[in-house]
């Protein structure tokens, strides 16, 4: 583990820390950023494609997290709950930069299938080969943060928070169909912008 | 007729296409199931498609297990900004 070293041993469960957490002792607090942090930046930095944004989201996630700590009702787990209040953030943050930049908002072109075949060929890569190296990482996030804001979110939440699709549709305020509809480009899209990587 | 049977086929393509999520998410029904299956079998570009769409998705579920790196920068302003510089080290390294 690098960066600020919390034991994160005092709390043996879930339990006692949220119960820490509620009588206000700074060690609960410092023990659940140490833990959740990563996951928590993980969600922004991914939903809004900049560090900067990212890097409020994560403050504002734990400042909203400690002062409503007292109503988490523990029906769900602790990072559930963070991951949630993290998503609104992070969503809060997408609608402020919209009526910023008035309407740069990419509309979600048709794509047909004449598009996906235009470089049909299979890839030599097989992903059984590699264990998730740094280089597919680093390519696969590219490629993610390539996607146009509409398609990203939905497929973000879906496929990396692992939302279901109704969920989705909820978090974001559209229809389920919609969410269908942008997860099905944004899936068709990234296999596209990675296949120069892996032919 | 070659061009009728040209044209069937393109069309198969794309109503394959436009179902392959739903197969994936195990959504679609039995029988357009089977027609799916049947046309992956004798259709290379959309059993390629189909192949790499499920490569690409096996990465990206990868991810989930491996959230990028949290800046060390980052997580120092995180703790200053919870006030919990109690816990940060007074040098770094
Ligand atoms: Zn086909």
């Amino acid at each position: 583990m690098t960066g600020i070293e919390i034991d994160l041993d005092i709390y043996p469960d879930e339990a006692s820390l949220v119960e820490a957490l509620k009588s206000g002792d700074p060690e609960a607090c410092a023990c659940m950023i140490k833990q959740y942090a990563p996951r928590v930046y993980a969600i922004a930095i991914r939903m809004l494609n900049d560090p900067d944004d990212a890097e409020e989201v994560l403050q504002e996630t734990f400042i909203s997290a400690c002062k409503n700590i007292k109503k988490f009702e523990e029906r769900s787990a602790l990072g559930t709950w963070l991951h949630r209040i993290a998503t609104n953030a992070a969503l809060m943050h997408l609608r402020k930069r919209k009526r910023r930049e008035v309407s740069l908002d990419e509309p979600i072109e048709t794509q047909g299938g004449d598009d996906v075949y235009r470089e049909v060929q299979d890839w030599t890569f097989s992903p059984d080969d590699h264990a998730m190296n740094s280089e597919i990482r680093d390519i696969l996030e590219k490629a993610i943060a390539e996607l146009p804001e509409t398609l990203r979110t939905v497929f973000v939440l879906r496929e990396i928070e692992g939302y279901s699709t109704e969920e989705t549709a909820q978090i974001l305020g559209i229809s389920v169909s919609a969410a269908k509809v942008r997860l099905h480009r944004a899936r068709l899209r990234l296999r596209q912008l990675l296949s120069p990587y892996f032919t | 007729m070659i061009s009728q049977h040209q044209h069937r086929h393109e069309n198969d393509c794309q109503e394959v296409l436009s179902h392959l999520n739903d197969y994936i998410d195990g959504e679609l029904s039995p029988e357009l199931c089977m027609e799916l299956e049947a046309h992956l079998a004798v259709c290379q570009d959309c059993r390629v498609v189909f192949d790499t769409l499920s490569k690409t998705l096996y990465l990206v579920h990868k991810l989930r297990e491996s959230p990028p790196e949290l800046p060390e920068t980052v997580e120092y302003r995180l703790f200053a900004v919870m006030n919990l510089e109690q816990f940060v080290p007074k040098k770094r390294k």
